[in-house]
Parts: structure tokens; sequence; C-alpha cells
């Protein structure tokens, strides 16, 4: 399935994505990983805990709704895999986030940003493993 | 105010991840496949949020704290280990199965598709799981996000 290259409003969406990570450390003091924030909901340290959580989802969500009401359309999800595909994929994302302390926005986007090393080991990790597995399956395997 | 600033920056996180594509799987499978149907647009989304983060870092970190908070916190371990290494190495192949990473799913529940509902609810279960086995293999250790 081809896609559109669209580079300005993908800088400008990780504009976005970056300015939420830095006012959440700038008033919260907290990482905005997608992984660390839905995990500490499942197992809240405290009330105060699940209630910032709860609150920075609810937003996220409400980000497509921003845009529908913006630009008359909600952003485009495609889903080019079945459903088995995906519900296998996302078991393997939360292991592998569990274990690996963090995903695209954690370590990709704040533990880069702050030059960890196990971010930048991570990052470096999961991309390549990443595209492996894409390429596997649609050139090698061929679905 | 803390709440509603909390989901202020919620919603410029799902905005950024709206406009920017990572909701899409189809166009983040692209990117990956430089062999295939190549669209390089992700690295953009990734650029422009890490020059971001990384120039708004060092005007925050160095304040004395955050102001809602007594502290910044940041991870404090430093090693590399097999943990990290193999998590990380296990969620790319879940990433390239599926197409989402929790990033792009969580804000794309908002659109309503009910993929987004069945790979987050897979997510979920595979935290969960992965939190059993580590409790199976190590029930002192800590659990951690």
């Amino acid at each position: 399935m081809e896609t559109e290259f669209t580079p300005l409003a993908s800088t400008f969406g990780g504009i976005l994505i970056g300015s939420s990570a830095v006012l959440l450390m700038l008033f919260l003091g907290r990482i905005m990983g997608a992984t660390g924030v839905l995990a500490g909901l499942l197992s809240p340290a405290s009330r105060d805990d699940f209630i910032w959580r709860a609150a920075v989802v609810a937003g996220m969500i409400t980000g497509p709704l921003i845009l529908l009401g913006v630009t008359g359309s909600f952003p485009a999800v495609q889903v080019p895999v079945s459903t088995p595909m995906l519900i296998a994929g996302g078991f393997i994302v939360g292991l592998g986030v569990t274990f690996g302390s963090g995903c695209t926005s954690g370590h990709g986007v704040c533990g880069m940003a702050r030059l960890s090393p196990r971010s930048i080991a991570a990052t470096l990790t999961f991309m390549i493993t990443c595209g492996a597995t894409v390429f596997l399956i649609r050139h090698v395997f061929g679905a | 105010m803390r709440i509603l600033t909390a989901f202020f920056i919620g919603a410029v996180f799902g905005l950024g991840i709206s406009i920017s594509g990572m909701a899409n799987p189809a166009k983040v499978l692209n990117f990956f496949d430089v062999a295939g149907t190549w669209d390089p647009s992700l690295a953009f989304v990734m650029g422009g949020a890490l020059i971001t983060t990384a120039i708004g870092y060092r005007f925050v970190l160095p304040r004395p704290r955050p102001i809602f908070d007594n502290d910044f916190l940041l991870p404090t371990a430093r090693q590399l280990d097999g943990k990290l290494i193999g998590g990380a190495a296990v969620f790319g192949i879940g990433w390239g199965i599926a197409g989402f990473c929790p990033g792009g799913a969580l804000p794309a529940i908002g659109t309503g598709n009910p993929s987004v509902l069945i790979f987050v609810a897979a997510v979920i279960g595979g935290i969960l799981a992965a939190r059993a086995l580590m409790r199976f293999n190590a029930p002192s250790a800590p659990s951690q996000a």
C-alpha cells in the first residue's frame, strides 16, 4: 500500500510531539513515553499518579478529534495487516516495551534527546529489528 | 490546574501524532520498507520531535524543579544489559508486524477505528504477561515502567 511522502506535515507533527515532551518535563517533571504513561496507568503508585496519567491519555485521544475539528477529517489510519497479526504484534510490543523499559516516544524521542546511552542503544535496536521484520514479512515471506 | 495541564499536554502529543502520520500503520511500515513502497516521512517526525525535545530539555532540566512537582523524574539506570536490548529487539519485531507503536496507537483510539482498540488491548495483554514473567523470574524485583 503506497503512502504519500509528507515532509512538512511530518516535521510539524514531530515538533508538536517534541513540544509535548518538553511541556510534560517542565510542568510535571516526567518523561513523555507512551509506554511509561500507559504502564503506570495499569499499576498507579497513588490516586494522584493515576489521575495525571489518565488526563494525559485522555488528551492524547482528543488529538484526532481536534484535527477533525480543524481540517474536517480524522487522520488516516490504514491497517495493511490482518487481525491475527495485529493481535500478535500488539502482544509482542507489550512484552518488548516492558522488558525494554520504553518505546519510540520514551527512548526514541525523550531518551535520545537526553543522550541517554540506554535509549540510544534501545532505539538503534528496535529500528533495526523493525526494519528486518518488515523486510522478512514483505519480501521474503511475501505477505 | 495540574490535571488540566496534563490533559492539554496529552492533546498536543495526540495532535502531533495525528498530523505527523504516526497514527497510520501503512505509513509507518512504509518507512521501514526501503526495498518496497518506501515513505521517508517518519524520519521527519523523529527529527522534528528529537530536535525540539533536545533544545527544550536544555532549558527545562537546569531548573530547580518542575512547576507542579518537587523533582524531575528521570531514569537512573545507566548500564546496557540484555533485558534492555532484548526487550527493544522484541518491541521492534512487534512494531514491524503490526505497524503501530504505543505512542501512535493511543491517540488513534480517538478515531474510533476498531483495529486500534484490538492493538491496544493486545499491548496491555503483553505488558501484563511481561510483568507476570518478571515476577516469576525474580519475585523480589520491583516492577518498572
